[in-house]
């Protein structure tokens, strides 16, 4: 409703996902629903691309752990604080991946429906 | 929104209100009347009490009626009944803006709740400490597409710092405190609690009622680093050209007294953003007032020429800084903010210090070297040379038909207590250039999310929390369209409220930039017809002045200010008149249009010397 917006400096919206070395972020987070609404509308909110995650309740339920596979790149200390910002989420760490985890684990759900399958 | 009367609290069934039989008048064997079994939203209430909320603004639905009946039964808390939800979050943002505390408004389910949700966006970009209880259907058709469902728990996500879904009864004891921790906690900002109607008429065990929870406080600050602290120190003491930048988080801190401290002790000229204005009481022989797009010539001239500057409590906002790429481009950066994420966010930082900016600075003070001690009495006469050749004009200040005039006039006719309001557009950004203001808190303006319609329900707000204050309302005939029902609300309440509205018959900032940057293409910025704005407001019990019909404006001005409840003062302003300086939207601050005092050529030629050293300078590395 007031002046036209400009263009903020720096990278635009939407990276397409690219040849950067890819980090795994460890989230511990309150186990309520809403949870993954916060996590997941921040990341698309702010434009960076999360490639893929994972969510475990923990511990009887009270917390959960979610995986979240992302891009190495210079916004990412800036996504990490942001994240930590979020009062549901009680621990942010960063490790290096490269995604084999994932890849693993997308195996084992393709292996899965093909047991259940029919 | 009608409102939904469940049959349960019919008149005459609602235990302990039995009409009709007095007490005492009934035999000896009439039973005494058993207590009450307290519900969710008399638990609300007591919460709400004990946090020391006094005065809640509103409106009542259907979802939220059970926790308008607890307010009626407590009677402890003053209602003041908006006419638009919208409305009643800005009157939030006004007591919560001039106290420091948070403040809270009430909203039903559906429209009720997406009413609320421009005011608390405006709260979150503006680090706002407010609470907004909203209604909502019971959680057995929540999901359902209920009449009035929404999710909004789900649309407040981007627009508040936290928000909660309450499930259980059992949970208000914990969320209600924690609400009031969260929205005054580190960088303040907006909460929203969605209440289920069956959760707010749930029975409550009397043990939590009689005993409830500690009031939510917020949370000490984190200390800053002390290493980061002496390495600023270092950077200041050897600066040559130092200069300090205030953001809102100096008066979100009541660290006002304390940068003025500073900078006094350090002899730094300061420049505020549009949030900080107050924090360094205007005509301080160091202030430069705001910097940025609407700022003095002078002021963004000196920030292109600093060696060191140090930013308290901002964020660098692009309104302020313009091209980030371009701004103070030879300049360390020294950055205190109680938010991590706004270290390094929009520009990479050689000093970031991670705490309260009042903490900070407190810390700072004994390690900087004394102004006579620091060899740069240079710089400052560059300062005061620099604010002669290029002052800020202010055409018209004298009279009070003027854009400038109506402000500087109203200013002089009321004490240093006063607090101004805005709306947003021109009037606003001339409020900001001109009024002088001689403190914190008394400054309410829409900063972040630029918000038309902000002024007059914030302006209520303040009036509720300083009843003894007189607040002025500047405002332009734009903005007032957008919140005008609230003309009811301050005429029913009989707040102190002076609107002064300039009228211009246009959205005067648009306006603006197509005549500057549309090659003139006026599109859809004039008012085809005129308001009548002194019957309008008369017509919502409003009295009005039109300074156009005025023989004595100035002292018809005057007697309006002087008169106590709400008044609206008018006066027509040419919508050709462009409010200067003006950076263009995406430029770097340099790149000034107007507010020249008179062309001359050493100006000119004083100018291009200081194009020459940014570009020496060139650009600079900036993060998105």
């Amino acid at each position: 409703m007031s002046t036209p917006d400009i263009a903020r400096p720096g990278q635009p919206a939407g990276t397409a996902p690219s040849a950067r070395p890819l980090v795994a972020l460890r989230l511990t987070v309150n186990n309520h629903p809403g949870v993954m609404s916060h996590v997941c509308g921040l990341f698309a909110r702010r434009a960076f691309n999360v490639e893929a995650i994972l969510c475990t309740p923990v511990n009887g339920g009270q917390v959960s752990r979610i995986w979240l596979l992302v891009a190495e790149d210079e916004r990412l200390e800036q996504m990490v604080r942001q994240v930590r910002k979020l009062h549901d989420v009680l621990d942010v760490r960063r490790r290096p991946a490269g995604g084999e985890a994932f890849a693993r684990l997308a195996d084992c759900m393709a292996a899965w429906e093909r047991e259940t399958a029919g | 929104m009608p409102a939904h009367t469940p049959s349960s609290n019919a008149p005459g069934i609602t235990p302990g209100t039995t009409p009709g039989i007095a007490p005492g008048a009934a035999s000896g064997a009439a039973p005494t009347p058993r207590k009450r079994q307290p519900n969710g939203a008399d638990l609300v209430i007591r919460l709400l009490e004990r946090q020391g909320v006094d005065v809640v603004a509103g409106i009542p639905g259907g979802a939220n009626l059970p926790l308008y009946d607890a307010l009626g039964r407590a009677d402890s808390i003053r209602h003041v009944l908006a006419r638009h939800e919208q409305g009643a979050g800005f009157m939030a943002q006004g007591m919560a803006r001039v106290t420091g505390r948070p403040a809270v408004f009430f909203a039903t389910s559906g429209p009720g709740a997406t009413n609320t949700l421009t005011a608390i966006a405006d709260a979150k970009l503006d680090s706002v400490p407010v609470v907004c209880v909203t209604g909502q259907v019971p959680l057995g058709l929540v999901g359902s597409d209920a009449f009035q469902e929404v999710d909004i728990y789900g649309m407040s996500i981007p627009v508040t710092k936290h928000n909660f879904l309450v499930r259980s009864v059992d949970e208000l004891a914990e969320v209600i405190p924690a609400a009031f921790r969260i929205a005054a906690s580190g960088r303040p900002g907006p909460v929203l609690v969605d209440i289920p109607k069956n959760v707010q008429m749930a029975p409550v065990d009397p043990a939590v009622f009689d005993n409830p929870p500690q009031p939510g406080q917020p949370a000490a600050p984190p200390a800053p680093d002390p290493a980061a602290i002496s390495r600023a120190a270092a950077l200041l003491n050897a600066a040559r050209r130092p200069m300090l930048y205030l953001g809102g988080g100096v008066v979100a801190s009541g660290a006002s007294d304390m940068a003025v401290q500073l900078a006094e002790r350090a002899g730094l000229p300061t420049v505020m953003t549009l949030m900080a204005l107050g924090a360094m009481p205007a005509g301080h022989p160091l202030s430069l007032g705001m910097l940025g797009m609407h700022a003095a010539r002078h002021t963004n001239l000196l920030l292109a020429e600093c060696d060191v500057l140090l930013v308290a409590g901002a964020r660098f906002d692009d309104r302020a800084v313009g091209k980030a790429e371009r701004f103070c481009p030879q300049a360390t950066i020294v950055h205190i903010d109680i938010d991590e994420s706004e270290l390094d966010k929009i520009l990479p930082v050689h000093c970031g210090i991670t705490g309260d900016v009042g903490l900070a600075l407190a810390e700072l003070l004994p390690l900087l070297r004394h102004r006579a001690e620091t060899g740069r009495e240079a710089w400052l006469t560059r300062v005061e040379e620099c604010r002669r050749r290029h002052p800020f004009v202010m055409p018209g200040a004298d009279d009070p038909r003027t854009p400038y005039g109506l402000i500087r006039c109203a200013a002089d006719a009321v004490d240093h207590d006063a607090i101004v309001a805005t709306d947003v557009g021109q009037h606003q950004m001339r409020t900001a250039q001109a009024y002088p203001l001689r403190g914190p808190r008394r400054w309410l303006t829409s900063g972040g999310l630029g918000t038309m319609g902000f002024g007059l329900p914030a302006a209520i707000g303040a009036a509720l929390a300083r009843p003894e204050a007189t607040v002025l309302c500047f405002t332009g005939d734009g903005s007032l369209q957008m919140n005008i029902q609230e003309l009811a609300t301050a005429a029913e309440e009989g707040v102190n409220v002076k609107i002064l509205l300039a009228d211009n018959n246009a959205l005067g900032l648009v306006r603006q930039q197509q005549e500057l940057f549309y090659e003139g293409r006026l599109v859809a910025s004039a008012y085809r017809r005129k308001v009548d704005f002194a019957r309008i407001a008369e017509g919502f019990g409003v009295p009005a002045v039109d300074l156009d019909a005025s023989e004595h404006p100035l002292r018809d001005l005057a007697d309006a200010l002087r008169a106590p409840g709400p008044c609206l003062i008018r006066v027509t302003v040419p919508a050709e008149a462009n409010v200067y300086p003006m950076v263009p939207p995406g430029a770097d601050n340099l790149q000034m249009i107007g507010g020249e005092p008179e062309t001359d050529a050493a100006m000119q030629e004083d100018d291009n010397d200081c194009d020459a050293h940014a570009d020496a300078a060139g650009g600079r590395h900036v993060h998105a």
